[in-house]
């Protein structure tokens, strides 16, 4: 295959239409007698729901109907189903669409109003009466697990969720054979998705058809669908979930949610299209975030700095329900032990209920939180020995000739987890050379004369991206010659059309203008899943790989027969399949399309079957591993404790890369986002369980003026697991941002404390923290 | 998130709006709407009328008439910003804009909306406090003068009746040598600063300190003057300031504490903003301005 699109940075095909208004999003959707919808939320993290009086709402002009969950009796019933469910979790935890008896944190649904427009659905729900017993709240995953904690639920004898375990090796042996031991006590946050478009619901019920129709902004229609069908009690053809433009996911979208169902309930219940976009603050209170995880561990070394074990246990905070089962804890056990080789863990994480918005990924899921705890365990052994970070990093990664490297671990389905390939060494070598680490304190001392603290900071990470089972994809040839690609992974605006349409042009020689994608539509593609943890290049792209081949075969096998030529002596050239060296002699991709569409009376030839289409389902053989490793400098106003990133290097290895500009574009993204975890963003509640930061001068997002140039370059090691030798990009910038910009600090503050200088255990930090340090010298 | 139900007025003329808020009850102005809109969607403010009063030119106008600036409510930030007038003569209100929000806002935000809405943490308001300027306030009652001394009312209250407007803010320039200076610190560019410092100082041929202003913002409900501060300055050389002694005196102002930022941070930032605002300022004292 000669490749013309493949690794090239190809502009997307998306962009024009974007950047135009174009777009297509829920919110754009319009349908005759559309009505529109307002939730009421519960003002408490814990109450009991006493009473609901809709009348006074109902009354008011431009109300059309208004709902609680007793209206839908006979339609649907009972908490939504769980979308994870584990053996660990003995009493499955999900909401109702619209509370029962009890609320659990402050935004769970009550109730829902119905109205001419959404300004007058607010006013109506304004008017609901609702009549609460507040209820003691739990507001903290660490006081949750205390024995005199009040129960976030009324009726379960503990906030505990499930105890997750992960281990192997002999640890009390690693622990002996270690010279050194060092425990240290770790706090990570992570706040929202912050997607630019919020969440937004379009649901409308055809009576005639018994057809129910949903667009959301969502990652996963196809699971909406499903769980939708599950508690419908309805067959999953009567449903079409789609997804159309969606503004960015970042995890929280791959959840059902909800107002999904209550806007599903509400259609079926009054015959009329309804509509509901989640507004900003609503996001703050009523879509998943991730928020804390708490840890202690120790770790054990040798006096080279080599890293023999972990072991310890943690606290996460999984809100108030838990939609996702334990995927997020689950996730975070995988991610030791990173990129270093180690003889034995054993770690324990206790999944905590807080009378909080419930959890669910946030673009990395759990590895930026685990990325955080083991370079601050690296970096803390370097100082304890007195040797540089990057030498314990070096003394401790797993080895360029020991992949494919079985860590000892099991991943979530049961499988060792294997790392495929890759130098991790080289990338580290790489990102010290091109930050200039060598002459770094030149560069140090330079900045103190203009009163400013420098810090130089590392990171290094891997992460396992493409898991299956799958997403498929379909290619087919119209009668005019273009190529459709249908798939059931939706997108948020990485650049999928773009992605797929590069690996089908190329197999088949089409010009890329000639290819649409067609995703996200539970009525386009029977099957999809998620598109989360940085798996579509993989899954679909590998799909459309396969199936493009398969075209490309059944194209050649109908002009072998045709043109009596053998199919070695066939070649497929600008939309044709051309006799190799005799230009006139050419079938092109539409003949052959409108051939295979058949005529009636008409025998297809040679017994082929109809319609130049394919399908494939690729099945990854492993999960492919990326990896990388970040610096960055920090400079720090010793007066003020402000704190920017002024530099920021990138080396990363995702595989080949199919666009390097998107993979770019999503590094980029994912570095702002860690940088926001490390140093701004900070969901705050007060110890009743009641949200502080629910607007954007409270809650701080990273903006442009205060982000670096982010210099990116790239490792290309294919991954030997899949065909294309991709692997995935999309949370490769966030997951080592956090720790490599506290990595930095805490160099800077040395810079100036010395051996006084605070070991740096939580983030995001602020500049309270840094002015607290530098005043006070300890951690 | 949408406003709850009001009553929508434009008026053309001076005369229309102070017709329109003798007649209505519970009206709220809209000016520039940066805020107002915001808090209007959140409804925080529900006001029965709104009454927009973008369509009225007279407040629009930026003017020098003898020796005073005359600035109309409703002239837009991005406008002082770039205003040769502004520039020559009010150079600390140029450096605060800066600071004002971000292009997009300031090309709708106008001065006399920062002035009305007061938050304690705006640049606009603590520069008015700072330059000693004259708020006219108009209505159907007639026209009257506020002192920026008086106009401060209350946490996010400007001494303005229920039918009343702000029409002009009017600013005597310092000389033409005076130094000026301007510090916040923000968490990112363009938000509400946590805490600022204004200074403007003159002095004679010999750089005796003949004249002092100081202000800080963020601190607590509205802009704080320094005026001990200010007279302790007057008769000194500007090389021997005393910046420790202003460091402390800014440190021991009322401090404002909330979930994010403790009342100990804002006094340290405050001494830190102060430092910073009268250094830039005795960096340009009778130094000629390009």
């Amino acid at each position: 295959m000669s490749a013309r699109y493949f690794g090239a940075s190809v502009a997307r095909s998306e962009d024009a239409r974007l950047l135009i208004g174009q777009g297509r999003y829920v919110d754009d959707i319009d349908m005759p007698g559309m009505l529109h919808v307002a939730f009421v939320r519960s003002p408490m993290a814990h109450a009991r729901l006493k009473a609901v009086d809709l009348a006074p709402a109902r009354a008011m002009p431009g109300v059309v109907a208004a709902y609680t969950m007793e209206d839908f009796a006979g339609l649907a019933e009972g908490p939504m189903p769980p979308m994870a469910p584990h053996p660990l979790i003995k009493q499955p935890l999900t909401c109702h669409p619209l509370a029962r008896h009890e609320l659990c944190y402050v935004g769970e649904a009550i109730a829902m109003v119905v109205a001419q427009d959404r300004a007058l659905a607010e006013t109506a729900a304004l008017a609901v009466m609702v009549d609460l017993e507040e209820l003691p709240a739990v507001a903290d995953a660490r006081a949750a697990l205390q024995p005199d904690a009040a129960p976030v639920h009324l009726g379960r004898d503990s906030n505990l969720l499930a105890s997750l375990h992960t281990q192997f090796g002999d640890i009390d042996a690693a622990f002996e054979a270690a010279d050194h031991r060092l425990t240290e006590t770790f706090a990570t946050h992570r706040g929202g998705c912050h997607a630019m478009e919020c969440r937004g619901v379009v649901a409308s019920y055809d009576q005639r058809e018994d057809h129910l129709s949903i667009y959301t902004s969502s990652q996963a229609p196809f699971m909406v669908r499903r769980q939708l069908a599950n508690y419908l009690s309805r067959d999953e053809q009567t449903i079409r979930v789609a997804a159309p433009d969606v503004g960015g996911g970042f995890g929280p979208k791959a959840n059902v949610y909800p107002e999904e169902f209550a806007l599903a309930l509400g259609a079926l219940k009054l015959g009329r299209p309804l509509k509901w976009i989640e507004d900003r603050q609503e996001h703050f209170v009523a879509t998943n975030q991730q928020r804390d995880q708490f840890w202690t561990l120790e770790v054990a070394f040798t006096a080279s700095g080599r890293i023999l074990g972990l072991k310890g246990h943690g606290i996460h905070d999984s809100g108030a329900y838990a939609p996702y089962g334990v995927i997020l804890p689950a996730n975070a056990l995988v991610c030791f032990p990173g990129p270093y080789a180690m003889q034995a863990i054993d770690i324990r994480l206790d999944v905590a209920l807080t009378n909080l918005v419930p959890t669910s990924p946030v673009r990395g899921a759990s590895r930026p939180n685990v990325a955080f705890i083991l370079e601050r365990i690296v970096d803390k052994v370097a100082r304890h020995l007195g040797h540089s970070r990057e030498a314990v990093r070096a003394a401790s990664f797993v080895r360029a000739a020991q992949m494919p490297y079985f860590t000892g671990g099991v991943a979530r389905d049961g499988s060792r987890v294997s790392y495929d390939s890759g130098d991790y060494q080289v990338a580290l070598d790489m990102v010290l050379e091109k930050i200039g680490a060598a002459d770094f304190t030149t560069r140090q001392r330079d900045a103190l004369k203009r009163g400013k603290l420098l810090g130089l900071g590392l990171a290094a990470c891997v992460e396992d991206t493409g898991i299956g089972p799958f997403e498929g994809a379909s290619l087919r040839v119209t009668p005019r010659g273009k190529l459709v690609i249908a798939t059931g992974a939706a997108a948020q605006g990485q650049g999928h059309a773009t992605m797929l349409a590069q690996i089908a042009a190329d197999v088949l020689s089409i010009d890329m203008a000639d290819i649409t994608v067609e995703a996200g539509d539970t009525g386009r593609f029977p099957l999809g899943l998620s598109t989360v943890g940085s798996r579509i290049a993989v899954t679909a792209g590998n799909s459309v790989h396969v199936a493009a081949q398969k075209l490309r075969s059944k194209a050649l096998h109908f002009a072998s027969l045709k043109l009596e030529v053998g199919a070695d002596d066939l070649e497929l050239s600008e939309g044709a399949v051309q006799v190799k060296g005799v230009p006139g002699l050419k079938i092109p991709l539409a003949d052959i399309a409108r051939a295979l569409a058949g005529t009636t009376g008409v025998p297809l030839p040679g017994g082929m079957e109809p319609d130049l289409a394919a399908t494939a389902y690729f099945e990854s053989s492993g999960v492919t591993f990326a990896y990388g490793s970040n610096a960055c400098e920090v400079e720090i106003d010793t007066e003020t404790g402000d704190t920017r990133v002024t530099r920021y290097v990138v080396v990363h290895d995702c595989g080949r890369m199919i666009n390097p500009m998107i993979v770019d574009g999503q590094i980029r993204g994912g570095v702002i986002h860690g940088i926001g975890n490390a140093l701004f963003e900070r969901m705050l509640h007060d110890e009743q369980g009641q949200p502080l930061t629910t607007t954007y001068g409270e809650y701080l997002l990273p903006m442009a003026c205060e982000m670096p140039n982010i210099e990116i370059h790239h490792i290309e090691t294919p991954s030997p697991r899949n065909p294309l030798g991709v692997k995935g990009a999309g949370e490769a910038g966030t997951i080592p941002a956090a720790p490599c910009v506290i990595s930095a600090i805490e160099n800077a503050l040395e810079f100036q404390l010395g051996k006084a200088a605070p070991f740096i255990t939580h983030h995001p930090v602020s500049p309270l923290d840094v002015v607290e340090w530098l005043d006070g010298g300890q951690g | 998130m949408k406003a709850a139900p009001f009553h929508f007025h434009q008026p053309a003329t001076l005369a229309e709006l102070a017709g329109l808020l003798t007649s209505l009850s519970n009206a709220r102005i809209l000016a520039g709407g940066q805020s107002l809109v915001a808090m209007l969607n959140l409804r925080l403010v529900t006001p029965d009328h709104l009454v927009d009063i973008n369509k009225i030119a007279d407040l629009a106008t930026l003017r020098q008439t003898g020796g005073t600036i005359e600035i109309g409510a409703m002239v837009r930030q991005h406008t002082l910003l770039h205003a040769p007038l502004i520039a020559q003569h009010l150079p600390v209100l140029v450096e605060a804009l800066g600071h004002v929000g971000h292009m997009q806002t300031r090309s709708r935000g106008t001065i006399g909306g920062s002035c009305c809405h007061l938050d304690p943490s705006a640049e606009l308001p603590a520069m008015c406090a700072l330059l000693d300027a004259a708020f006219t306030v108009n209505g159907a009652r007639g026209r009257r003068i506020v002192p920026a001394s008086d106009w401060f009312a209350g946490l996010m209250q400007a001494a303005l009746a229920e039918d009343e407007f702000l029409e002009s803010i009017s600013i005597t320039p310092w000389s033409g040598k005076h130094g000026y200076g301007f510090a916040e610190y923000a968490r990112r560019h363009g938000d509400y600063a946590i805490v600022g410092a204004g200074a403007l100082l003159e002095a004679d041929g010999e750089g005796t300190i003949k004249r002092a202003a100081l202000v800080l913002f963020g601190c607590d409900t509205a802009p704080q003057r320094l005026p001990q501060a200010e007279a302790a300055l007057v008769g000194t050389r500007a090389a021997n300031i005393d910046f420790a002694g202003l460091a402390a005196a800014a440190r021991a102002q009322e401090m404002m504490s909330d979930a994010q930022v403790t009342a100990a941070y804002r006094a340290r930032l405050a001494g830190i903003m102060m430092h910073r605002a009268v250094k830039a300022a005795q960096g340009r004292l009778n130094k000629e301005r390009p």
